[in-house]
Order: C-alpha cells, then structure tokens, then sequence
C-alpha cells in the first residue's frame, strides 16, 4: 500500500515516463499471475472494468465513466463498488470485548449492541497500525473490517496478542470471512435501493449500526458505514450471492446506481477528509496526531490500557508536534510527499493525499504541518517540482457528510 | 488486453449481455510518434507538439499542464513538463530537441482540451528544430498503434 493507489494503479501512464520498458512489461506479467480475484473479477471485465493490481488483488480502478464523472455521480445518484479485497473478521467468545480494548483506542464496552465506531490499532509506540469500522454484533462477538494492504500484519498482530491472552486463560477466537464479499453502496439512492431488497425497515437504521439480515435471499451483515461522506452502507454477502446481489442493487436503481473503481473511491474519500492508510496514516503516525482523537473513548483516556497508551495519553496532554490538516491550493494538483513550507520558505510539513476534487474543481490535499501552523487560514506553500505554489490550511472535510444521523 | 477481452465476450455471450468493445485509440497518419506517447507534426523547421489519444485516454481527465516557458531548451526524450490528471501525475518529454518558440497557454485554462482534442487544440508545446535527423528516432502512425496494440496486451 505504501506509496498510495495512485502509484500501484498507474501502471500504463507510469510507463510514459518509464526508461526500462522491458523490465517493467515483464514485471506487471508476472505478478498479474499471482493476483487474488474477487467473487465479482469477471463481472468486472465484462462492464468495462480497467483491472489493475491492488495490495495483491486484481481491482478495477475505473469502469467506463471516467473518475470525475463517477465521483460526481456518487453524490447525485449513487456508487456501487466491490471491496472485497478488504479482510471481514469476526472476534467471538465471552473475553473478546477486553481482548480488542488492548489492541485499539476505542470505548469498545461501552458500544451498545448493533453499533460500531471508526478505530485505530496502535503499536507500542502509539503509531497506528491500522485504522478498521468495529461493530459490537453482541457482547461475545465482534465484527470488524480490516484494510487489504494491512491484512498480513493486522491478522499477525492480533494473532500473536489473541496466543497470549488465551494462554492465560482468556476465551476468544476468530473467524476470518473468506466465504464473503463486500459491497459498498454509497450516495442518496443507496437507501432507496437497498430497500427494495429487504424487508427490514431501514428508515430507523442509522450510521454506525450494524444488523444481520436478509437482502435479496441472503443472509448480509450490514453496517451504515462508508468511505464517501456520503450515506450508504457495506453489505457482506456470502460470496456465492455475491453478483446476484450487484445486479440486483444497479437494476433497482434504473442505471443511476453505478459501478465505481477504486479510482472515484480515493476522490471521494480525499473530498470526505477521510484518512487513507499508507498514506495519511502510518506506523509512526498517532491517533492524535491524525485527528482522530474524538475516535479514544472517554474511559481509554483514563485508563489508557491498549498498546502505546503512555505515548498518546501524553500527546492528549500536551498537544502532538504535528497534526493533519486539509489544503486547498493553486497549480498543479499536490500529490503524496509534496513538501509544505511557511510563507518564509522553511519547512512545515508534508503532503500526504491530494488531488483535484472532482465536486469543488480545485485542488485539495491533505497532509501534516507542525502545530501550530494547524489553524484554518494559515497561508502555506506547497512545492511541486521545485516551484512553490499558494496554499491555505482548510478544515475537512472539503464536501460536507451526509451521514444518515437520527434528527 | 487481446486475450482478455476474448475471454470477456466468451463470458459476455453466456450471459447474454452486450460487451463494450474498446475502439482502439486513433492516431493521425502525418505525424511521428514517441515511445512515451507524445507526438510530433512538422512543418519546415517548426515542430508542433503533444500527447496522443492513447496516452490521454489512460490519464483520464486532465486537469492541469505545466508548460515550459518560451525559450526554453528541449532535447529529444528529455522531459519539460507534466500533465495531471484526476488520477495521476505523468510527465510529457520532447520528441525532437531544439528551442520552445511558443506554448499553447489556453490549455492553462482549458486542460480538458488535452481529452477533448489531443491532436489539435490539446497540443502543447511549438518548438524550432535543431536537428530534424532526429525525426528518423520516431515512429510512423502505424509503427505507433502497433506499438500501443502490443503495450496493452502486455497489461
């Protein structure tokens, strides 16, 4: 994942610039081979899906409609996309609530039942490992979703935590999902559509929660949830109803619903402020520090007791070194590790995301400046291939949310 | 891409949907091509630069290029500018080398006109030739879909 989407889905234009051509070919021809595919892989092809690699997955990045234009339709009508490629986990057994607290910020006990929060996996140095949507199914079981690129290590890491907890007696156990696969439905209409296929009344479902129910014949783990801003839902469906379900959800919605890539997903989530991991946070990177605070429960910052609690309860107290921040700016879009400099010309910070936003039609970024030049409306530079070019620190998210939120 | 789209219409007839069949992007039968994509037209001694269908069909939509000033110095494969799109940032290198005598400044408002018309509005850069001998280094229109064919099979 390091080094973005961008890079790993640019494999042709790269090669505009790229001197080796041959070595590059042959590279791509091989690892292609080794690429995991989704339930969906050939419904993809069939629609036009440009595939390329994605942390060891076959993904499409866009389908016919170009990135801005399916970026603008999610937020008009609405997005289906396959994300299948992200790892569905659940923890089971009558200690799993305490086994996660140790690994993550969140108030985990206190998530009532069918509800579930953005979270972090800290290291011991408070850096995060991994940022995953935790639901509490029940008090014995949890159900959380985990990043692709971070699979490996993410299942290690709570692996070798899980060895050591049973082995002093605590009960809990995993199950990975491998037999689902994972939708994101996403805009205005995916409340709509999706209530075609189900029974359940979703008008008094909202953001956050989670419930296991039938969609379209299936049994479908839903949470409100989403990577847009926008309101919508990730259904994990039995991979065998998988593409019944796809088809069912674009036919409900008349053509409005459409497929997207991995493409519009990074825009869409870049215009929500949300953090794309690898990118806008890292190993080193603290909870604090990427403004994540609001997601430690009010009981973790008393009692701490998850991995690298002194480092981040110590940031609480004096405020982070650095913090993330949004950019709006002129020129050519900034992009990952474009540096920041104060209007003096000394270095601030850095870049971690950005593009052009497809809905504003300027350029947005997100990226980490010291504290202190944090504050919206601070004037910044941002240099891309050595030219400077004018910046305003802004607050996210760039487009407003619209979570689906009790009035 | 070859193998795959047959196999994709093998799957396309057993379902019984209609498969969108990529046109391969055009080229224009006069101009001389790059291996990274830029092309080249040459009246006399004055070069008339851009990027072609193929490589802005693969960018997506641009949505910014950065032009070189005029006066600049370019030499053939070397870099002097970039175009971004919404996905990505490449870099756009000269076919022939010489001086930059004029760029085309509309595209500072307008980079769309990259996508809409890569061959006429959407060019880049007019650059005096310092070595025509180099045009020998391109390749002709059909040497250049050809080379684009065999690229996206190789993906």
């Amino acid at each position: 994942m390091r080094g973005g989407l961008w890079q790993l889905g640019q494999s042709i234009t790269r090669r505009l610039t790229q001197g080796d051509k041959k070595a590059v070919a042959c590279r791509y021809f091989a690892s292609e081979a080794e690429l995991k595919k989704t339930a969906l892989y050939d419904f993809h092809v069939v629609n036009g899906g440009k595939m390329v690699p994605f942390a060891g997955w076959s993904m499409p990045i866009q389908y016919k409609d170009s990135i801005m234009d399916s970026t603008l339709n999610c937020r008009e009508n609405g997005s289906l996309f396959d994300v299948s490629h992200m790892c569905g986990l659940s923890l089971k057994g009558k200690d799993a609530v305490p086994f996660l607290e140790k690994l993550v910020i969140a108030d985990v006990a206190s998530l009532a039942p069918g509800t579930g929060s953005l979270t972090v996996f800290t290291n011991e140095k408070g850096g995060a490992i991994d940022d995953s949507v935790i639901t509490k199914v029940a008090d014995d079981h949890i159900y959380l979703v985990v990043n692709a690129g971070c699979r490996d290590k993410d299942l290690a890491h709570i692996e070798e935590h899980m060895k050591a907890f049973k082995a002093k007696g605590g009960d809990v156990s995993w199950h990975i999902h491998d037999e689902r696969s994972l939708l994101a439905l996403q805009g205005p209409l995916a409340g709509p559509v999706l209530q075609h296929l189900t029974k359940d009344d979703l008008s008094k479902f909202y953001f956050g929660e989670f419930r296991v129910l039938d969609i379209n014949g299936s049994q479908c783990f839903l949470t409100r949830t989403g990577y847009t801003g926008e309101d919508g839902f990730e259904i994990s469906v039995p991979s065998e109803n998988a593409l019944d379900l796809t088809k069912a959800i674009l036919e409900k919605s008349e053509g409005k619903i459409r497929l997207t890539g991995l493409g519009a997903r990074d825009s869409l989530r870049l215009e929500a402020g949300l953090c794309l991991y690898g990118n806008d946070m890292e190993q080193h990177i603290t909870p604090v520090e990427a403004g994540l605070t609001w997601a430690i429960g009010k009981r973790r910052r008393a009692e701490g007791g998850f991995l690298g609690a002194e480092v981040i309860l110590k940031q609480l107290a004096e405020g982070p070194k650095i913090r993330r921040v949004g950019f709006f700016s002129s020129g050519p879009p900034p992009r990952s590790h474009s540096e920041v400099q104060d209007e003096g010309g000394n270095n601030i910070g850095e870049v971690t995301s950005g593009g052009f936003s497809p809905c504003l039609k300027k350029n947005i970024a997100m990226g980490y400046v010291k504290s202190g030049l944090h504050k919206a409306g601070t004037k910044v530079k941002i240099i891309i291939r050595g030219k400077a070019n004018e910046g305003v620190v802004t607050k996210m998210p760039f487009v407003p949310t619209k979570y689906y939120k009790p009035t | 891409m070859a193998c795959r789209q047959l196999w994709a219409s093998r799957a396309a007839s057993y379902l019984r949907i209609s498969v969108f069949n990529r046109a391969f992007s055009s080229v224009v039968k006069d101009l001389k091509y790059a291996d990274s994509h830029e092309w080249v037209k040459v009246d006399g001694n004055s070069a008339t630069v851009g990027i072609t269908d193929h490589a802005q069909d693969h960018l997506g939509d641009v949505v910014y290029v950065e032009l070189p000033e005029v006066g600049t110095e370019v030499t053939q494969g070397g870099g002097f500018g970039a175009v971004e799109s919404v996905k990505a940032t490449s870099d756009i290198n000269s076919p022939v080398s010489g001086k930059v005598v004029e760029v085309n400044e509309e595209l500072n408002s307008s980079p769309a006109k990259v996508n809409s018309s890569p061959y006429e509005d959407g060019w880049i850069i007019k650059v005096e030739l310092s070595d025509s001998s180099e045009l020998s280094n391109l390749m002709d229109s059909e040497q250049y879909s050809k080379f684009c064919e065999e690229e996206d099979s190789k993906h």
